[in-house]
């Protein structure tokens, strides 16, 4: 079951665009011919809440939900989420996370300012060096002059990781079909520079 | 038949249009709103679609329409159905003509609603048939079958979804348009005896409602919405299971060996019962497992016929808290205590991590430069000191409970806050009473309120927070917005001609980010007597592409003037207003410059960026 299934984690803050990539993700399998189901984070919670998308690709597909443990990948859009969903990591499953934390108002409010950082240094600690893929997309933004890609960027370092049964060329079509022509460039040079995050950039 | 990538939601939508959907009403609500919204993206050219002012008013509609002949479908979330269900009971005796579905989404959690209430309570107590789709696939088929079991029975019928369902997307087959099925509406018949309840057509009805639904539980048994499924060879185990709780008890099963897999009876019809199945699915097991989220329905409904036909079949369950009441399953959930019923030990899956350091708390707050922080901040500086009780309603504003505003002392349904208001001004006479209200709300059920304030001569305000639109589901347009769902711009209904209409002689309207009116207009009014209303009235932020604001571009802090007071910080609580390094900055990215925030600052540190006005 195992080799045919892939179960994806998405999760972030309202607003990061965890729902587009997850949609271009789909997109990316169905056009291979691959049964889809997903789940994510609607409603109130979207309001600067953590949010999150499941997204299972193959089959023997029932439920939209992963269960524990069962996640071949975890795109977190911040470390603090990313470090949240990590009980559905299965063992040896990959890690791929932005780096810069969204301070929640509750902190700012108590003054109890949570660590980013801290967050990085706990996930280097549980995830082996090689499964573990830190993404500095503030810079890389920065570099491409948009602070609007961020999700392109990560998914370019998550499908480059090979856990999501998906080549880059499968995720840049869909990429083509979904993002206007006038964005295109920049989302294609995003994905690009996140796929040498995810470590094979010949492939 | 082809393949589409669809929230569940948007299948529902496309199975209505596909058996030939003729009129769609409803009440935005969570997780029930995308239906209507994707009937109206899809709308072939004869179908009527509408938001209704709310649930009792979009119910009556569809109803009317399928006095017609006309195939309808009315939209709403569970609680919406409380609104909806004076209409509703009536209707179940007099039936309908054409088709009619009831599409009214649960939500397990709960996970945006104020209530876990189970729908298909709601169709036994009606005595209407019930669909519960058990994955996205199947809810596109379902609602077709249910178009046919109520046209062909002549009675509305419910479809009931929940959450996973609703908002779960699946690659699923649908159908072509040239598969779509055609109604054309012969007209509505004069037939009083028919259409005009009396206790004698009642007493008749129920009768022939009883009859149906005994009749139902063996068309049922056939349907299949309802499956039997033989376990291993040898099996004693069974599990029952409707709704999510199928697909979730589907996964659980996989993990087993093949040779301890329980038998299993999926329940797609929940009312009325499928009895013959059921039976004989009791009769072939000695213990039965019943996975189903909110009430124990289909628990209940096998305890029934065990006593019924004399079984010894044990039923566990909800009852025998093999399995919990509240809150939303998971896959995890229903393994372990699959697992437990089967007798092996769940393997953990993960390793067990070291304790992570502490995990952000993320409670959902109004955004950077949403007006109505404006407005809860104006009323807490004019009556500071005051005694006071603020009445808070549904919809986004209640996210003005949260610290550090903390402008929402009650909330209860949809335009309650109004009558909770003057009930507790009825017994604490001194207390300034406040209503807050948003702008759907108002039209959709605020009016009786504020008629009965007046008529038995309360005193309250009323402030009314209009951003014009249904922010909180989405951004759907209201009868103030000027806007139709048919694509049509009309006249805006007046919330200051209604109001005046009543007989309020105190209402005025502000625009509460002008700060120094915002606090004046609410000083004002409490100081007159009997029921007065302000209206805060500015767009929602969300919305706007280029927000018109006070600053035309994010506010800045001053680093030399800023001295560190927080003040900001603690006074409205913004999300673009953050600390760093101990230093208090603003969030360019999440700033709209609503100006809020430099209004308050002691030494006048915050203003206009480089983007605003020189």
């Amino acid at each position: 079951m195992d080799a045919i299934q892939k179960n994806l984690v998405l999760c972030g803050v309202g607003g990061q665009g965890t729902v587009l990539a997850s949609k271009l993700l789909a997109a990316a399998a169905m056009e291979k011919g691959l049964t889809v189901m997903s789940a994510e984070t609607i409603g109130m919670a979207q309001r600067g809440g953590n949010v999150f998308s499941n997204i299972r690709i193959g089959q023997g597909l029932h439920a939209p939900m992963i269960r524990k443990g069962e996640a071949d990948l975890i795109l977190g859009f911040e470390p603090g989420e990313t470090v949240r969903m990590l009980p559905f990591l299965k063992k040896g499953g990959a890690v791929v996370t932005n780096l810069k934390a969204v301070m929640p108002t509750t902190a700012t409010l108590s003054g109890s300012n949570y660590s980013g950082e801290q967050m990085v240094e706990y996930l280097k600690q549980v995830i082996p060096q090689e499964r573990l893929f830190l993404v500095d997309g503030e810079s890389i933004c920065r570099e491409l002059g948009s602070t609007k890609c961020l999700n392109v960027v990560l998914l370019g370092a998550a499908v480059a990781t090979g856990e999501v049964g998906l080549t880059q060329d499968d995720v840049l079509a869909a990429i083509r079909k979904v993002v206007p022509a006038r964005f295109l460039e920049l989302n294609e040079k995003a994905f690009a520079a996140g796929n040498r995050v995810g470590g094979n950039e010949g492939k | 038949m082809h393949k589409e990538f669809l929230m569940g939601n948007a299948a529902i939508a496309l199975g209505a249009i596909a058996a030939g959907v003729n009129v769609v009403s409803g009440y935005p609500g969570t997780p029930s709103t995308e239906v209507l919204e994707t009937v109206a993206a899809h709308r072939p050219e004869q179908v009527y679609v509408e938001w209704s002012v709310n649930e009792k008013a979009g119910m009556e509609l569809a109803a009317g329409a399928a006095y017609t002949g006309a195939n309808a479908l009315v939209t709403m979330k569970q609680v919406g159905l409380n609104v909806a269900s004076d209409p509703l009971m009536s209707l179940a005796y007099v039936g309908i003509e054409g088709g009619m579905v009831v599409m009214v989404a649960d939500d397990p959690g709960p996970i945006s609603s104020q209530t876990e209430q189970d729908t298909r309570r709601f169709a036994a107590f009606s005595k209407l048939p019930c669909f519960d789709p058990t994955s996205v696939q199947e809810a596109y088929e379902m609602i077709q079958e249910a178009f046919a079991c109520s046209r062909k029975y002549k009675t509305p019928v419910f479809f009931r979804p929940t959450t996973r369902i609703c908002h779960a997307y699946a690659s699923i087959d649908v159908k072509d348009p040239s598969e779509y099925l055609e109604n054309k509406p012969e007209g509505f018949v004069k037939d009083s005896s028919r259409w005009v309840i009396f206790p004698r057509l009642s007493l008749a009805n129920h009768k022939k409602i009883e009859e149906r639904n005994e009749m139902l539980t063996d068309v049922f048994s056939d349907s299949t919405a309802n499956a039997s499924l033989r376990g291993a060879f040898g099996s004693s185990l069974g599990i029952a299971a409707g709704g999510i709780g199928y697909a979730y008890a589907s996964e659980a099963l996989e993990t087993l060996d093949k040779e301890v897999r329980p038998s299993v009876l999926k329940v797609g019809t929940p009312f009325p019962f499928p009895e013959k199945l059921a039976v004989d699915f009791l009769k072939s097991v000695d213990r039965v497992l019943v996975v189903e989220e909110l009430d124990p329905v289909i628990e209940d409904a096998l305890t029934f016929l065990c006593g019924k036909y004399h079984l010894e079949t044990q039923v566990l369950g909800k009852r025998s808290h093999h399995m919990p009441y509240a809150g939303e399953y998971t896959v995890d959930l229903v393994k372990a205590a699959v697992d437990a019923f089967v007798g092996i030990e769940t393997e953990p899956k993960t390793e067990a991590l070291p304790e992570p350091p502490a995990l952000p708390v993320r409670p959902p707050v109004l955004c950077a430069g949403c007006p109505h922080r404006a407005s809860f901040y104006a009323v807490k500086q004019a009556m500071k000191g005051k005694k006071t009780i603020f009445c808070g309603d549904i919809g986004c504003y209640t996210l003005g409970n949260a610290m550090p505003l903390d402008m929402c002392d009650t909330c209860l349904c949809m335009g309650a806050g109004i009558s909770i208001a003057q009930g507790v001004w009825h017994v604490e006479p001194d207390t300034s009473c406040f209503a807050f209200v948003g702008d759907s709300t108002f039209f959709a059920s605020a009016i009786t309120g504020i008629v009965n304030a007046v008529y038995n001569q309360a005193e309250l305000t009323v402030v009314i927070l209009d951003n014009s639109t249904t922010a909180m589901t989405g951004h759907q347009p209201h009868p103030g917005t000027g806007k139709t769902m048919m694509g049509e711009v009309v006249s805006k209904v007046s919330i200051e001609g209604i109001l005046r209409g009543i007989g309020l002689s105190f209402v005025e309207t502000v625009d509460p980010l002008d700060q120094t009116a915002a606090v004046d207009v609410i000083r004002r009014a409490s100081q007159e007597h009997g029921v007065k209303a302000v209206i805060f009235r500015s767009p929602c932020v969300a919305l706007m592409k280029e927000p018109k604001t006070v600053f035309g571009g994010p506010a800045v802090i001053d680093p030399e003037k800023c001295i560190g007071c927080k003040r900001c910080i603690r006074e409205i609580g913004c999300p673009a207003i953050v600390t760093q390094d101990g230093r208090v900055t603003i969030d360019a990215s999440l700033c709209n410059g609503c100006g809020l925030c430099a209004g308050l600052c002691p030494v006048h540190a915050i203003g206009p960026g480089n983007g605003g006005a020189e």
